[in-house]
C-alpha cells in the first residue's frame, strides 16, 4: 500500500486536508457548523445511500488544482469526492441558498406537516431542514397526497403520507438484514415505501430503520403517543447483549423507561462502537427491554443546546460553556436584589451544587424541615 | 433528394429477411471490419466520420468509445439503447422494424470495434412484436455465421441479447437502463461513475441509441472522411428525423442536415406542408422535451438567418430563442392548437414518468402539472405562471438525470414564448374553454421580433 495521499479542500473559505477519497459533504462535516450541508438521505453507515434529496447540492467554484474550470451545475456534496485544490461554496453561494429553499418547498409539498401528533417532531430531520432553510408559507394549494397508515410488523408502523423517499430504510433492510422484504412500488409522485403485498418486517435487525428515517414516516409502535421526546431525558446505558453491541440511548421519565434507540451522533447517524463498528442495535434490545434495572445507566446523554430535546433537562449544560463572571460584575458592581435568599430554603439553588446532581425541587417538607431545625 | 444512407433499402421488398439483406450489400462491414481493420482503427474511423449520439444529447460517438475502460480481465459490453419512448419519436421503430439486419450488422461492428462479446439491446417494452422482429434477424444473422463463436474465423465471439423493458421512460435514461437491464428498478444511477467505467454488472459498458449504432454500417463501407462529407459543419452524415403532428405527410425521414426547416416543413419531399392549409404556429423539433419554438423563431434563427436541420442551427440562439435537435421527433403544431394545453399533457407524461427517486423531479413535476391544469381548465391566476417559472427554474440542473431538465424546458420555453396565450387564459377563464388563442403573435408570414 502506498502512502495515503490528502487533498486540500477549501469550503466556505475553510481550508481542510483530507485523504484522498472523501466527500465534500464529510470533509464539510469535519469543519463542522453550518458549512456543513444539510443531508437528508445519505447516511455514512449506509453503503449506496444519498444523491436523492438533494438537499445537500453545492456549487463547486474551482474544480481542482490541475482543472480549476468551475462545475457547470451544483453537485450533490454527498456523492461527489473532493479533488485536490477543490473551492466548494455551501452557504456562501446564493445559487445554492435558493436551490436548497427549493428542495425544502419540494420535500414539504406532500407533507401532511403534523408534526403536533408526529413521534418525530422534535428530533426531525425535516422540521431541522425547513427551520434552517424553507420558508414559512407554502405555495402549493393542491390536494397533498396521502396513503393509509401500515403495520410492518409487530413493532414498527408505516406512515407514507410523510415518507420523503430516502431510501435509507430501504439500504439498511439491504445490509443489516439477510433478506430484504420492503421496498419502493410505483413511481414518481405516487411511489411508496412497501413490502410486497403485505408482508411483515421481522428480522432481528429490522428496528434500525426507525432510527434512520429521517421524518415520522416509521415509528416505534411501544413509543407510539406515549411521550413527547423533548418531556424525555436521554440517558447512556449499555447492556450485555449477545446479538449486538447494546450500547444504546434511553428515553426516561423519572425511573420509567420509555423508548430506546441506539446512540445518534451530531448529524443524527448512529454512533460508532468503540471497536469502529457501527452501533446498530437489535430488536431486543429496542423493543423489548423497557426496564431500567435491565441497563447500566452510563449518564446524561450530550444533546446539542440548539436542539429542542435539551430543553428542561437538569443536564443540559452537558458540554455548555459556563460564563465565568458573576452577575455583580456584569452589573457594574450591585449585587441583585433579593426578596428571600431562598439558597437558605432548599438546596435548588445553591451556586455551588449542580443541579444535575440534586435529589429533586423543594418541597413543603423542604421548608418544614429548616423551620424545625432552627 | 437528399443523400440517403441507413433508408435508402428500406422499400426493397423483403428486406426484412436474411437473404434480401445480404444480396442488397448487406454485413459488408463486418467483414471489412473484421478482417481487415483493428478495433482502434474502427473508433478512429467513427471519430473521424464525426458521428454523434443520435438519442437526443449529441455527444461525439467516437469520443464515447474511447472513453471505454479497457481493464484487464474484465468483460466489456455494448448496450444499444432501443427504449424509444420519447413523445414524437419514432424512428428506431421504423429502423429496426423495416430494417432489423442493418442495427444487428451495426452491434457486430461496434461490438468488435468495443470488444464487447455479449451485446444488449434493450428494447421498451411496447415494442413487442419488433422483439420478434429483432429476435428472428438475429437468429438468421447466427445461423449465417455473423453471431456465436470465431465470427469469420477471426476468433471473435458476439452474442445479442434482446432485453425488453416494462414501458418506463426513464428506461431510456442509460443508467437507469443499465439497472433496469439488470433486474432492479429503474432509477438513474448518481454519476460518476460513468457507464464507461462502471455500467453492466459494474463492468466498462457503452451505451448507445439504435440510430447511432446502425449508423456506423455506412461509416464503415464509405470510409469516416466521406461520411463526414455529408452534412454541414458538426452535424455529418444524415440523420432520422419523426416528423408529426399537424401536417400532410407524417412519418420518418432521413435527412442530410443541410436542408432548412422551412423546406423540410412545406416541402413535398417531406412534410408536404401543414394540414387543410392551416397555418404554422409552434414546433417542437425535438422530442417533447426540447424547448417549443413559435413559428418565427423555428424558420429564421433570431439573427434573421433561415435556421437549419442540424444540431447547430436549431440550437441557436441557446434556450432564449433557440431550441435542440435532440432525438429528431419534429412535433408541428399548426393554428387551432393551444399551446397551454400541449404543455399540460406533456407536463403530464413527465410527472408520470418521473422515478421519484430524487425531490425536485418527483414533487416538482406533479406540481408543475396541477398548475398547468388550473391554467388549462379556467380557474388559473396571473401568480400561477410566475409560480411554474419559479418551479421549473428549481427543478432544472438540481435532479440526478435528465428528466427533471426535459420535464422544465418544455415549461419554460412554452412560457418564454407564449407568455400572452398563458394569460389570456387567465383572462378569460370562460373563453378559453371554448376558443383558442389561434396565433395573433406567431402568424405567418414571418415576423421577427427586433
Amino acid at each position: 500500500m502506498s502512502e495515503q495521499t490528502f487533498f486540500k479542500v477549501t469550503v466556505d473559505g475553510i481550508t481542510i486536508e483530507v485523504p484522498a477519497g472523501t466527500t465534500i459533504l464529510q470533509a464539510a462535516r469535519q469543519i463542522g457548523g453550518e458549512v456543513a450541508p444539510p443531508a437528508m438521505c445519505y447516511y455514512s453507515k449506509l453503503e449506496g445511500s444519498g444523491g436523492k434529496c438533494r438537499t445537500c447540492l453545492v456549487e463547486v467554484a474551482k474544480g481542482s488544482e490541475k482543472d480549476p474550470r468551475p462545475m457547470p451545475k451544483l453537485v450533490a456534496s454527498c456523492r461527489t469526492t473532493v479533488m485536490d485544490g477543490m473551492e466548494v461554496k455551501n452557504i456562501t453561494s446564493d445559487k445554492v441558498l435558493e436551490a436548497r429553499a427549493g428542495v425544502v418547498e419540494f420535500l414539504l409539498l406532500n407533507h401532511p406537516l403534523d408534526c403536533p401528533i408526529c413521534d418525530q417532531a422534535g428530533e426531525c430531520h425535516l422540521q431541522d431542514l425547513s427551520f434552517d432553510h424553507g420558508k414559512s408559507g407554502t405555495r402549493y394549494e393542491f390536494q397533498r397526497r396521502t396513503f393509509k397508515k401500515h403495520d410492518l410488523g409487530q413493532h414498527i408502523q408505516l406512515h407514507m403520507t410523510r415518507c420523503i423517499l430516502c431510501y435509507r430504510c430501504v439500504f439498511t433492510a439491504d445490509q443489516l438484514t439477510n433478506k430484504r422484504v420492503h421496498g419502493i412500488l410505483d413511481r414518481g409522485d405516487h411511489a411508496e415505501i412497501a413490502t410486497h403485498i403485505e408482508k411483515s418486517l421481522d428480522n432481528e435487525f429490522i428496528g434500525n430503520v426507525i432510527d434512520v428515517c429521517p421524518v415520522g414516516a416509521l415509528t416505534d409502535k411501544t413509543f407510539r403517543f406515549k411521550n413527547r421526546v423533548w418531556y424525555l431525558k436521554p440517558m447512556d446505558a449499555h447492556r450485555d447483549c449477545p446479538t449486538c453491541s447494546g450500547r444504546v440511548t434511553l428515553w426516561n421519565r423519572g425511573d420509567e423507561v420509555y423508548r430506546v434507540t441506539a446512540r445518534k451522533d451530531e448529524w443524527g447517524e448512529i454512533e460508532d462502537t468503540p471497536d469502529g463498528k457501527p452501533g446498530w442495535i437489535c430488536n431486543t434490545c429496542r423493543f423489548d427491554k423497557k426496564n431500567a434495572s435491565e441497563w447500566v445507566i452510563e449518564g446524561p446523554r450530550a444533546i446539542s443546546r440548539a436542539s429542542v430535546i435539551s430543553q428542561g433537562h437538569y443536564a443540559g449544560n452537558v458540554g455548555m460553556t459556563i460564563p465565568t463572571e458573576t452577575f455583580k460584575a456584569v452589573n457594574g458592581g450591585r449585587a441583585p436584589h433579593l426578596l428571600m435568599d431562598i439558597h437558605d430554603e432548599s438546596e435548588v439553588n445553591q451556586p455551588d451544587i449542580h443541579l444535575g446532581q440534586i435529589q429533586g425541587p423543594s418541597n413543603g417538607t423542604t421548608f418544614n424541615n429548616k423551620k424545625d431545625n432552627a | 433528394m437528399g443523400v440517403k444512407l441507413l433508408l435508402d433499402k428500406a422499400n426493397v421488398p423483403g428486406i426484412r429477411t436474411y437473404e434480401v439483406y445480404r444480396r442488397e450489400g448487406g454485413y459488408r462491414s463486418v467483414e471489412k471490419a473484421l478482417k481487415e481493420m483493428t478495433t482502434d482503427a474502427i473508433v478512429e474511423e467513427v471519430k473521424k466520420s464525426g458521428l454523434r449520439g443520435r438519442g437526443g444529447a449529441g455527444f461525439p460517438t467516437g469520443m464515447k468509445w474511447s472513453f471505454i475502460a479497457k481493464p484487464e480481465g474484465v468483460p466489456r459490453h455494448l448496450v444499444c439503447n432501443a427504449d424509444e419512448s420519447e413523445p414524437g419519436t419514432f424512428k428506431d421503430r421504423y429502423l429496426m422494424e423495416f430494417l432489423p439486419h442493418l442495427l444487428i450488422e451495426g452491434l457486430i461492428v461496434s461490438s468488435f470495434a468495443l470488444g464487447s462479446n455479449d451485446t444488449y439491446i434493450y428494447i421498451r417494452g411496447e415494442y413487442a412484436w419488433i422483439t420478434d422482429i429483432l429476435e428472428q434477424a438475429i437468429d438468421e444473422a447466427k445461423a449465417n455465421g455473423w453471431l456465436g463463436k470465431n465470427i469469420l474465423g477471426t476468433g471473435f465471439d458476439c452474442n445479442i441479447h434482446v432485453q425488453r423493458g416494462a414501458g418506463a421512460y426513464i428506461c431510456g435514461e442509460e443508467t437507469a437502463l443499465i439497472e433496469s437491464l439488470e433486474g432492479n428498478r429503474g432509477n438513474p444511477r448518481i454519476k460518476p461513475p460513468f457507464p464507461a467505467i462502471q455500467g453492466v454488472w459494474m463492468r466498462p459498458t457503452v451505451v448507445n441509441n439504435v440510430e447511432t449504432l446502425a449508423a456506423v454500417v455506412p461509416i464503415i463501407n464509405m470510409g469516416g472522411e466521406e461520411y463526414a462529407k455529408i452534412g454541414v459543419g458538426k452535424s455529418t452524415g444524415t440523420k432520422l428525423i419523426s416528423a408529426c403532428g399537424n401536417i400532410n405527410k407524417p412519418g420518418v425521414y432521413e435527412i442530410d442536415m443541410t436542408i432548412t426547416v422551412e423546406e423540410f416543413i412545406y416541402s413535398d419531399e417531406y412534410c408536404g406542408g401543414i394540414k387543410d392549409g392551416k397555418k404554422l404556429k409552434a414546433c417542437i423539433p425535438g422530442g417533447s422535451s426540447v424547448p417549443i419554438l413559435p413559428a418565427n423563431l423555428l424558420l429564421t434563427t433570431a439573427k434573421g438567418e433561415p435556421r437549419y436541420m442540424n444540431y447547430e442551427s436549431l440550437s441557436d440562439g441557446g434556450f432564449a430563442t433557440g431550441s435542440m435537435l435532440g432525438s429528431g421527433g419534429f412535433i408541428v403544431l399548426d393554428e387551432d392548437q393551444c399551446i397551454v394545453k400541449n404543455t399540460y399533457t406533456l407536463a403530464r407524461f413527465y410527472r408520470h414518468e418521473s422515478c421519484g427517486q430524487c425531490s425536485p423531479c418527483r414533487e416538482g413535476t406533479g406540481w408543475m402539472e396541477k398548475i398547468l391544469q388550473k391554467i388549462e381548465t379556467g380557474k388559473g391566476e396571473m401568480s400561477d405562471i410566475d409560480l411554474l417559472w419559479d418551479i421549473q427554474r428549481k427543478i432544472e440542473g438540481n435532479t440526478i438525470c435528465p428528466l427533471g431538465d426535459a420535464a422544465a424546458w418544455p415549461v419554460a420555453a412554452a412560457i418564454r414564448h407564449f407568455r400572452d396565450e398563458f394569460e389570456w387564459h387567465v383572462n378569460n377563464p370562460e373563453l378559453s374553454q371554448t376558443s383558442n388563442f389561434g396565433l395573433q403573435h406567431y402568424a405567418d408570414p414571418i415576423h421577427v421580433p427586433a
